[in-house]
């Protein structure tokens, strides 16, 4: 597409072809203008499809095992560990890394901060994907997945977390959903549609905040029913809701600062100049959230050793690997983040940002698998888990891919005259 | 640009207030107060002193239950040789420890039957009952099987069918209840014990039954009965001639129930529904004022002009 561009193609971002008022088709807006040749063409010419080609054919076949032979075939089948890498990186590092969602909805609708709305779209769509794809793993890893209704409407344990959980994810995937049609609307040339949601737009951010605080929050919740299975100091009843919901709000800032950064480098030829023009300074912007959030997260992690009075474990073999990852995942980025901002340092911020956001995916691996039992033996997933993580990853790029080439998520639309 | 007025913010409250009334009724379930157990309900005292690990309660269990026969017979000891845990083919194992004593002592593992079950209090589908009886029963036709309760269980007891495509469930101890228990019979390993290591009674009388041996043989038994109050008392509980972390029980559980430490959560979801809602409608006039102030100005000026 970069070389179609080049050759002074421009991508579809109204709904009449140029000058004359004929609108594009359905079909010509999926194949973005051009012909069915040339976007086989082009898809072939990127290597990156290629690698994608390989995880697909390594690991759809493994999918297929897995619900052919059930999750004994890809698994160790462990008691002790009934959490594997499905839930500890499908469900707990994509959750809260899917969090830029309701920041922006909150700091551009709630807030006022209009200055933020060329981001706010990118932050949505990285919350509703993130979201729905910790659905898929979820589905991959329940032994019984054609049962996910039931906690909705057959059998109700309302006191339970996983209950919450259930609950929040499913309404705040309607919400996001909701949040998103606006850009649908447009794309497909539905101006009351995106009236109807413009309306409401402020209820929905709020319920997305609630829904968000919770189930974030809910997460790490989920984990005090193992006071004696977590490590000590990955572990704190009181405050271990506190640590996902703080942790979640940078982790999601992070993320998208480097989803937009993917995005800028890999696809410019879709972002308009009110994205691309805009973007160090929504960075440090978004880097200076994430800042105030990460010192917040260092303070409420200190306060919850001393509370549990946990600091002779810090002396010992788990509270090095604890202190480690604070230090790269926390404090080495309050560090980097605050000296980017005072310099005006985009590319420090983008590159912090990463830090931050593979120091999150370490917390949260650190307490659903590595320090998760502790005082038991070390779980290594199985090399077919392992596999299958990587192609649903996959998927969710390629969605994320196809959905960034069409809607107007990093381009502004250019509204017809007449509508 | 969006115009926030009283007839938006209504709206937003009027949403948000139902959802919150909704949602933290069916929560304030999970912030009740501490139950701790059945008045009546029955249990089993397990006395390791007695127990010589000729494994007849697992042969019981594995008949009673109708589980696959294992790869060694009952009668094999080198079974002794590693530390077994539950399974979805064995709802109880006994395992062999060598102690700071001169002989060995054998311990028989099943699911304790809490008073208030950790995999029961995490269940989102309510697959767990804990009956008046004292059995902790479990539901197969309602589990998703997200294993939560497997995570929960401070003991290490639930197992999962993994190797099962289209149905598999948890697979644990439920005190034959559906077979022997409901009736007030004891469960098959009890009735097998030929050591009489176990006695089944009411809970309260194997309390007394306990401290009662203790008392009048104190150079033989630990002076803790095991499972009387931890995580909240269990419906089985042990007697040992050893400090118990020597026979492989977890002494760090505590004496509360898994639930109250997820309460510190439980508690806050309420004010979190009902608290936001105003809050953050408050932050959005406020940092709209300057807008609303412009609009209100126009209007002014217009109606003037």
């Amino acid at each position: 597409m970069r070389t179609l561009a080049a050759n002074g193609k421009t991508p579809i971002n109204t709904l009449e072809k140029g000058d004359s008022k004929l609108m594009w088709t359905v079909k010509e807006k999926l194949l973005l203008g051009m012909t069915t040749q040339e976007y086989m063409a082009q898809a072939v010419r990127n290597p990156f499809n290629w690698l994608l080609a390989v995880i697909f054919a390594v690991g759809l076949p493994i999918i297929i095992g897995r619900f052919a032979f059930g999750l004994g075939y890809v698994t160790h089948s462990s008691y002790d560990y009934p959490w594997g890498l499905f839930l500890g990186w499908g469900l707990f590092v994509m959750v809260p890394l899917s969090a830029s969602g309701f920041m922006l909805g909150t700091t551009v609708e709630v807030f006022g901060r209009k200055d933020f709305k060329p981001i706010e779209r990118l932050a949505l769509l990285n919350g509703l994907l993130g979201y729905f794809f910790a659905v898929v793993f979820l589905q991959v890893d329940l032994g019984q997945p054609w049962r996910l209704i039931y906690p909705m409407f057959v059998s109700l344990g309302p006191a339970a977390v996983l209950f919450l959980v259930a609950w929040h994810v499913a309404t705040y995937l309607s919400v996001q959903v909701a949040e998103l049609v606006p850009a649908f609307a447009e794309w497909m040339g539905m101006p009351k549609l995106k009236k109807f949601i413009k309306s409401m737009i402020i209820g929905l951010t709020i319920a997305g905040i609630i829904l968000s605080t919770l189930h974030q929050g809910a997460l790490g919740a989920l984990f005090t029913y193992a006071p004696g299975k977590v490590h000590p100091l990955w572990f704190s009843a009181p405050f271990l809701w506190f640590h996902f919901f703080t942790s979640s709000i940078f982790a999601g800032l992070c993320m998208l600062i480097v989803v937009s950064t993917i995005c800028k480098k890999s696809m410019a030829w879709r972002c308009d100049a009110n994205f691309t023009d805009n973007l160090d300074r929504l960075t440090l912007g978004l880097a200076k959230g994430a800042t105030l959030a990460l010192i917040t997260y260092l303070v409420i992690k200190i306060i919850a050793v001393a509370h549990d009075s946990d600091w002779h474990y810090l002396a010992t073999g788990w509270g090095q690997w604890f202190m480690l990852e604070m230090l790269i995942g926390v404090i080495l980025p309050i560090i980097l983040f605050t000296y980017s901002i005072r310099n005006n340092l985009a590319g420090l911020a983008r590159f912090t940002a990463l830090i931050t956001v593979l120091g999150i995916a370490l917390n949260r691996l650190n307490t659903a698998l590595i320090t998760f039992n502790w005082k038991l033996y070390q779980e290594i997933p199985h090399w077919r888990e392992v596999v299958i993580v990587i192609t649903i990853y996959a998927l969710y790029i390629v969605t994320y891919r196809f959905i960034l080439y069409r809607l107007p998520i990093l381009y502004s639309w250019k509204e017809s005259k007449d509508v | 640009m969006k115009v926030f007025n009283r007839r938006n913010f209504l709206k937003g409250g009027v949403a948000g207030g139902a959802a919150a009334t909704l949602l933290s009724k069916s929560k304030d379930a999970g912030a009740a107060k501490s139950f701790g157990g059945y008045p009546n309900s029955m249990g089993v005292l397990v006395d390791l002193t007695r127990c010589v690990g000729c494994r007849s309660c697992e042969a019981a269990c594995n008949k009673e239950q109708g589980l696959p026969a294992p790869d060694l017979p009952f009668d094999d000891t080198s079974v002794f040789e590693e530390k077994r845990r539950t399974s979805e083919g064995a709802y109880t194992v006994v395992n062999k420890y060598d102690t700071s004593k001169d002989h060995p002592l054998f311990r028989k593992i099943q699911c304790n039957h809490c008073n208030e079950p950790a995999c029961l209090t995490s269940c989102f589908v309510n697959a767990y009952k804990k009956t008046p009886e004292g059995a902790v029963t479990y539901d197969p036709t309602v589990c998703v099987g997200c294993r939560t309760c497997m995570v929960a269980c401070p003991f290490y007891v639930p197992a999962y069918s993994y190797s099962s495509v289209i149905n598999p469930v948890v697979k644990k101890c439920v005190f034959c209840y559906d077979t022997r228990l409901k009736f007030g019979r004891p469960p098959a390993c009890v009735e097998s014990c030929p050591k009489e290591v176990l006695s089944f009674g009411k809970r309260k009388d194997l309390i007394k039954i306990a401290h009662q041996r203790i008392r009048s043989k104190p150079d033989l038994y630990v002076n803790h009965v095991y499972g009387e109050k931890e995580v909240g008392g269990t419906s089985w509980m042990y007697l040992s001639s050893v400090p118990f972390d020597e026979v492989g029980f977890d002494t760090h559980l505590g004496n509360q129930p898994i639930i109250s430490y997820v309460k510190e959560f439980l508690t806050i979801v309420p004010m979190v529904l009902t608290i936001w809602p105003a809050l953050f409608a408050g932050f959005h006039l406020l940092a709209n004022r300057k807008d609303s102030k412009k609009n209100e100005k126009q209007s002014i000026t217009n109606g003037e002009g």
